[in-house]
């Protein structure tokens, strides 16, 4: 790390998310998990939907959303104030294979901004993949009971088998996706 | 005030999350096309570290800030792991963002995000709408 903004290597990045789980039992016996803010958010703002799985609670789960706001200020420190100015430094084989589908892999940013844009959220392209692409991070998420965080890290790290199906499954999926469906959303 | 210390660690996280490139678009579509250890190199680092230190709170019977012994429930296997896990999956590839990195990403300054977490919170209404049907 020569200086605040460029990127962290992995080496670093890891084993300080790593660290985030056990701090977080350290504080009050909180378990990683961020998908589960999702369930609270609904339940705080539906409170008398007579849904069974919004009805409890969210009070209780408060100390997630001080987290999840800390993690929109980790973004904003990391990715706004301290932003790495150059593209991210993805393999060639990857670059080479988005530009063949008119990804614009030089422009810099964390996302291709083309893509992820409030002028193209309407488009077919903008509706797959920020509207229909974050409904079923949700609709999953809480259909599995965990993500990449609750599943794939804490549940991964404390030995829990229905984790690790749950990890080898997300990763089934999402490889289906970018390999099969995402190019064809991308020549919409 | 313990929800200070919540807050600041999501800080932590979050810049790890965005430094490290978890969020971004680009890394998520190089990590489903194995064409790079980075995103591979993060998750077997950051599962050992927690095994690790969980461990090690555990053996010592090192205590919460509250004075309690640490709890770990088991998470129990249910028919809805598989099919959910997929079709989170789907999501992951198409946004290039699970959850924590949605929140990242809208702190990053990408405003557009807020839509995808306002659809993630449909798709978890829905969920909860369905649950009687799928158990």
């Amino acid at each position: 790390m020569k200086t605040l903004y460029e990127p962290w290597p992995w080496y670093i990045a890891g084993p300080v998310i790593g660290i985030t789980a056990a701090v977080l039992l350290y504080i009050g016996n909180k378990r990683l998990g961020v998908s589960s803010t999702l369930r609270h958010i609904c339940a705080a703002c539906l409170p008398s939907s007579g849904i069974p799985l919004f009805g409890y609670d969210w009070r209780k789960e408060l100390w997630s959303l001080f987290f999840i706001t800390g993690i929109i200020l980790g973004g904003f420190i990391g990715g706004y104030l301290l932003a790495d100015p150059l593209p991210v430094n993805i393999s060639s084989d990857t670059s080479d294979y988005l530009r063949s589908k008119g990804v614009d892999v030089e422009k810099g940013g964390l996302l291709p901004a083309a893509l992820f844009s409030w002028e193209n959220l309407a488009s077919p392209q903008g509706l797959l993949l920020i509207v229909a692409g974050g409904f079923l991070v949700g609709f999953g998420t809480r259909y599995a009971q965990g993500c990449t965080s609750g599943h794939g890290i804490f549940g991964l790290a404390t030995f829990q088998w229905p984790s690790l199906v749950a990890t080898v499954s997300f990763f089934a999926g999402g490889i289906l996706f970018s390999h099969f469906v995402l190019p064809w959303i991308l020549t919409l | 005030m313990r929800n200070v210390l919540y807050l600041l660690t999501g800080v932590l996280f979050g810049i790890a999350l965005t430094k490290g490139e978890a969020i971004s678009w680009f890394r998520i579509q190089e990590m489903f096309h194995f064409d790079s250890f980075h995103m591979y190199g993060i998750f077997m680092t950051a599962v050992p570290v927690a095994a690790l230190s969980i461990f090690t709170m555990r053996k010592l019977q090192k205590r919460t800030l509250d004075g309690d012994l640490i709890q770990i429930p088991d998470k129990k296997f249910h028919r809805g792991i598989i099919p959910g896990s997929l079709i989170f999956g789907f999501g992951w590839a198409l946004t290039g963002a699970c959850p924590g990195p949605i929140y990242a990403q809208i702190g990053s300054g990408y405003s557009v995000s807020i839509v995808t977490l306002l659809a993630a919170l449909a798709g978890t209404w829905t969920y909860g709408v369905l649950q009687k049907y799928l158990g």
